[in-house]
């Protein structure tokens, strides 16, 4: 019960504690605020664990947790370089390669853009996960398939994006480069690329999540006996759960990372957006 | 609309015959290889027959997949079995209850974070952040564990798998409806101001009604991510059945028309839950005056 008792009242009083940081406004509440309730909800889960003795099978506790992810280093090193370095970034970086060129393509044709819009719009709703199976059929066990996944999973976001994008230019713009006697290749490079680069980033920033996603999923259907979806799969399997949670943890941690490198290369490119302008 | 109805056909149609290419290309070794071994020699036109036909095909024509999913839907229908247990009827129903149920409670779940979020000031800095976070992790790749777990709590299965698709769904509903809830204007703010309205009557007569547009382009978002969710979690219960569960056997037996007509009958099953909440859309932002 103590276990219990403990974890309710930090619950209350980092509820407190946030409510006045709230109210002070100071500039470093927009972090402190979130941390403070993260660690309140680690110590929650881990005093219900300990508390009400919940059955590690099914929930273990975030200590158990870490004490697994450190002892398992290697392990969880070898699956990561397995799924998201050769798996998801080789078919990130060749899907949205892939994508952002298809769009520049397109975009010199009205009549293929009107079409392939919305055909991509639909494409990129369909659960595109189900042809898992279909391409490690094609590409064999190995991270070739988890990339090829992959590359199919983030091509249409990014394309629908991109072509989206390179429409966002208002006729005065565009006339402007007339003025100047600009080129195809000018007014791409000078007006019509860095106009889009909001979209694209948007389309990219979708990608990084889908990314990991199907290199992961993927894995389920066959993969060579290291990769964290293969990790995953077996370690339920073998009722591991902390294994389970500790692959998680690698996932959360190298999803956020991946995310929010994205989101800087934005920040450094965009930087001229409303959207990226810091609030007065 | 009908300026764009010939250039959608054409794309359509370079889909269809890059496919059917495609298929050409994939199916030629093994139908040379079978040739060889029955000691045939096979004239061109023979042969791209001959991969458009195969039973176990690397990738089979479109044709092929219509007529399997003819085959498990109508053609079952009409002899009646239309519930029997390989009729994709069946299986899009057991898929379809799942995303429903997930889709329900993730947009419940979506609108009441948030309204906290948009009237609190502590909900909106202690958690949106985590709101966002939540989807960098890839959650869809723990869904077996997720199931497995939640079935042993002796939790229904159906249930189980409604919990990964709400999981996905909520975010695009919270994301669209904090942002709708607060789209009105600081002209309009004022105005409830000067009526001396309270807190919920600016919520009911202002706030809500203008996230309505918000909220519908969430909720499409929400239940394609739904029908995935859905999808990946029949990976882990295949034993229910489900369109999953029709990938997951075909890829075992290497069935590939089954796996692609589990494929195709998923991907219609999203655009019908897509243009139903679109029908929707209309029809209420019509009666609400808000059409575009």
């Amino acid at each position: 019960m103590i276990w219990v008792t403990f974890a309710i009242g930090f619950w209350l009083m980092a509820w407190w504690i946030n409510i006045q940081i709230g109210r002070s406004g100071a500039p470093w509440a927009g972090l402190v605020m979130p941390a403070l309730f993260g660690l309140t909800l680690l110590i929650l889960w881990e005093g219900m664990v300990r508390g009400l003795g919940i059955n590690p099978v099914l929930l273990p506790a975030p200590s158990a947790i870490a004490q697994t992810f450190a002892a398992n280093l290697p392990t969880l090193w070898g699956d990561l370089v397995q799924t998201v370095v050769k798996g998801a970034l080789t078919g990130y970086v060749l899907g949205c390669g892939a994508a952002i060129l298809t769009g520049i393509a397109v975009d010199r044709s009205p009549f293929l853009q009107r079409g392939l819009l919305p055909v991509g719009n639909f494409v990129a709703a369909l659960p595109i996960v189900g042809m898992a199976p279909i391409l490690v059929m094609w590409f064999g066990f190995d991270w070739q398939s988890k990339a090829a996944v992959v590359v199919v999973m983030v091509f249409f976001p990014v394309l629908v994006n991109t072509v989206a994008g390179l429409r966002d230019t208002d006729s005065m713009q565009r006339d402007l480069m007339r003025t100047y006697a600009a080129s195809y290749p000018q007014t791409l490079l000078k007006l019509r690329l860095p106009a889009a680069l909001p979209f694209i980033f948007n389309g990219l920033k979708i990608a990084t999540t889908l990314a990991l996603i199907g290199a992961i999923v993927a894995e389920f259907f066959g993969s060579p006996t290291r990769g964290m979806g293969f990790r995953i799969a077996t370690s339920v399997g073998q009722l591991a759960l902390d294994m389970v949670w500790a692959e998680i943890l690698v996932a959360a941690v190298v999803g956020s990372a991946f995310y929010g490198g994205v989101a800087m290369l934005e920040k450094m490119l965009t930087f001229w957006h409303p959207s990226q302008r810091r609030r007065a | 609309m009908m300026r764009s109805v010939l250039p959608v056909l054409s794309v359509v149609a370079a889909i269809f015959a890059i496919w059917y290419v495609a298929s050409i290309g994939l199916n030629k070794p093994w139908a040379e290889d079978k040739a060889r071994r029955a000691g045939v020699e096979l004239s061109t036109s023979e042969l791209i027959l001959d991969t458009w036909s195969q039973k176990k095909p690397r990738l089979p024509a479109p044709h092929q997949v219509a007529a399997e999913l003819w085959n498990t839907t109508g053609a079952m229908v009409q002899q009646g079995r239309a519930l029997s247990k390989r009729s994709l009827i069946w299986h899009g129903w057991i898929t379809l209850s799942s995303t429903l149920l997930g889709f329900v409670f993730g947009t419940g779940l979506g609108i009441l974070l948030a309204i906290g979020i948009v009237h609190s000031r502590t909900m909106d800095m202690s958690v949106m952040p985590w709101v966002i976070a939540s989807q960098t992790v890839p959650i869809i790749a723990i869904a077996p564990m997720i199931v497995v777990v939640l079935a042993s709590l002796q939790v229904d299965d159906v249930v189980a798998k409604g919990v990964i698709s709400m999981y996905l769904s909520f975010f695009p509903v919270v994301v669209g409806m904090v942002k709708g809830l607060r789209s009105p204007g600081a002209m309009q703010m004022d105005q409830m101001k000067t009526w001396n309205a309270s807190r919920a009557q600016t919520f009911w007569a202002l706030r809500l009604p203008a996230s309505a547009p918000y909220l519908f382009a969430s909720l499409k978002v929400g239940i394609a991510a739904s029908l995935i969710g859905a999808v990946v979690a029949e990976l882990s219960l295949s034993q229910d059945g489900g369109l999953g569960a029709r990938m997951l056997g075909g890829s075992y037996y290497g069935q590939t028309i089954q796996i692609w007509s589990a494929l195709i009958a998923a991907a219609i099953l999203a655009a019908g839950l897509v243009a139903i909440i679109g029908l929707i859309q209309r029809i209420t932002l019509k009666r609400m005056g808000m059409a575009a």
